[in-house]
């Protein structure tokens, strides 16, 4: 039974990787085994589209939003945990209630911002590069800071006590005691932003749709089969392409992020 | 302390707050991005509805109410049948004493998948004529395979399919409650000669109601801003970028024509009072769910 169901998982999988291997007209009959193998698919669609720049834009995304998240969590994340000031609790709801908070209520007047209002202001473009979806994240995840925030109340008030008592303030309990001890908790928030920046559709869609130079891979598949009308054995290439980095990271990493469901899942 | 949390402090002023406050105002103008936003009252919210009219034009926005029964249909249909094959899966994966690391990933990794590319590979194994899901449907005899994704009747069951193949991360967090229930209760019960259905239905259910709760609570407000796979679905499948939600509207979802009234249309105003109206909707239901909860979510010992 077990046998039968993950079988089932593996299937889109499997098809995708065949029919990435097959010949244009092969995709497109009965056959489900590859004759000839055509590997060369994977070198004609980075010639046919330019597969490398919106691999280089979607790293460009991901890799960035990833730094910006960490460097704003983690400090947010030390005042909700490991301070003691008036209001906390309240404040920690208000982060967490914009977990709720659909994307479109926010997405809808940023993008009149971007798009009119900081470029009178700047005289910076803004729409059609990958600015508006790398700046934010500099500014703090509620996810994230939620994630972060409950791996940093289980550390030991002792051992922040013993800084404390060598004279040392908030930023070396920080730097000495709470990000040695959350590694892993950090690396989760890393990767789990990494994934979602590098999969994400809606923000591309939204603010670098004129641009085909500045598109996300997500961006540019979604385009793909509207160009390259029947090809889908160029488009089962691409789309593997564009999930290679995801089963990577997550074979490297698979601890990191079925701790880090679970973490969230089960406290939440 | 303001220090450690100005990065949150800076972000949700600009981010989340200003924005709110701008999309709350515009959803009572008329605002294109051309000229400035001009106050219409209640009109966008009444042509939405079906109650009134902008510009004398048309009554009502003749897709609102199609958008909200898809999306409704998507929540009911595909949330109860993601939480019973996650449960499900997650009970076939307590039993056996090894390879659970193996069975686990490959259930977990689809999940990770981009949408995007979940999207495209079923719309090419649901093909009606050239997928194989079909080529094996039609060599049963008496059985008329489905269109799927080019059938208005059958593109939203695609979508289920779809994302049931997506459950992994749902399947994870059921494990992980699941080994958490203590050994001592299930060797209570068989003591008293409980049966597989007793000891599911009165020590694993009741144990695990807090994971289902949290699945649920996610997955309906998930499913109201459901929009990367019907966007894609629908755009791949019809072969053009202008057709949303193709088939006949029958995956015109309500984050599709938010989308399209703000990012095609440029009705920034209507956009933004229907961005209201989601967050509204999705206040209620996650309140509804919150006060049903009492009623059968058990919050016993054991649990965090």
């Amino acid at each position: 039974m077990l046998i039968a169901v993950s079988l089932a998982f593996a299937v889109p999988i499997i098809f995708m990787l065949l029919t990435a291997l097959m010949t244009d007209q092969q995709a497109l009959s009965p056959k489900l085994w590859p004759h000839p193998f055509v590997w060369s698919n994977f070198i004609t669609v980075f010639k046919s589209v330019d597969l490398a720049r919106y691999t280089w834009n979607t790293f460009l995304y991901a890799g960035l939003t990833t730094v910006g998240v960490v460097v704003s969590c983690v400090p947010v994340a030390y005042a909700f945990s490991r301070m003691r000031w008036r209001g906390r609790g309240l404040v920690f709801v208000l982060v967490l209630s914009t977990l709720m908070l659909p994307v479109q209520v926010t997405t809808v007047p940023l993008y009149v911002v971007w798009a009119r209002y900081l470029p009178a202001w700047t005289g910076i473009n803004f729409i059609g590069t990958l600015k508006p979806l790398i700046i934010p994240s500099f500014f703090g995840d509620a996810f994230s800071i939620f994630l972060l925030r409950q791996f940093f109340m289980t550390i030991p008030d002792e051992l922040c006590d013993s800084v404390r008592v060598d004279g040392g303030g908030d930023w070396q309990i920080l730097w000495r005691v709470v990000i040695p001890l959350s590694k892993p908790a950090i690396a989760a928030i890393a990767l789990f932003q990494f994934i979602w920046s590098w999969n994400d559709f809606y923000g591309p869609l939204v603010y670098l749709g004129e641009n085909p130079s500045a598109q996300t891979l997500s961006l540019a598949l979604a385009n793909f089969r509207g160009m390259h009308h029947v090809q889908w054995n160029l488009t089962m290439a691409a789309t593997l392409i564009f999930m290679i980095p995801v089963v990577v990271i997550f074979f490297l990493a698979q601890r990191v992020f079925i701790e880090g469901v679970t973490l969230t899942g089960v406290k939440g | 302390m303001l220090l450690f949390l100005s990065p949150w402090i800076v972000g949700f002023a600009l981010f989340t707050l200003y924005p709110m406050v701008l999309s709350f105002y515009w959803s009572f103008t008329r605002y294109n991005m051309i000229s400035a936003p001009q106050w219409i009252g209640l009109d966008n919210f009444k042509f939405m509805f079906g109650l009134g009219t902008i510009d004398g034009i048309h009554k009502a926005d003749p897709y609102f109410w199609q958008s909200v029964r898809n999306t409704a249909w998507i929540i009911v249909v595909g949330v109860p049948l993601r939480i019973v094959f996650a449960m499900l899966t997650a009970m076939l994966l307590t039993r056996p004493k090894r390879g659970v690391h193996t069975y686990r990933t490959m259930f977990f990794m689809p999940s990770m998948a981009p949408k995007v590319a979940a999207a495209l590979v079923f719309v090419y194994l649901l093909n009606p004529t050239t997928g194989p899901v079909n080529q094996l449907l039609n060599m049963i005899p008496g059985v008329t395979a489905p269109l799927w994704f080019y059938d208005p009747s059958w593109s939203r069951p695609a979508l289920v399919i779809l994302g049931l193949w997506g459950i992994g991360d749902a399947i994870v967090i059921y494990l992980a409650g699941l080994l958490n229930c203590p050994r001592e209760l299930y060797e209570a019960i068989a003591i008293e000669g409980a049966n597989a259905w007793q000891r599911f239905r009165n020590v694993t259910l009741p144990l695990i109601t807090p994971v289902i709760f949290f699945t649920l609570v996610m997955g309906v407000i998930d499913g109201f801003q459901y929009f990367d796979q019907a966007y894609v679905a629908g755009n791949v499948s019809s072969g053009q970028s202008v057709v949303l939600g193709s088939p006949q509207g029958s995956l015109l979802f309500y984050g599709v024509w938010l989308y399209t009234q703000a990012f095609r249309y440029f009705h920034m105003g209507y956009a933004s009072a229907m961005a209201w109206v989601l967050f509204i909707a999705t206040m209620a239901a996650t309140a509804v769910l919150l006060l049903t909860s009492k009623r059968w979510v058990y919050y016993g010992g054991g649990q965090q």
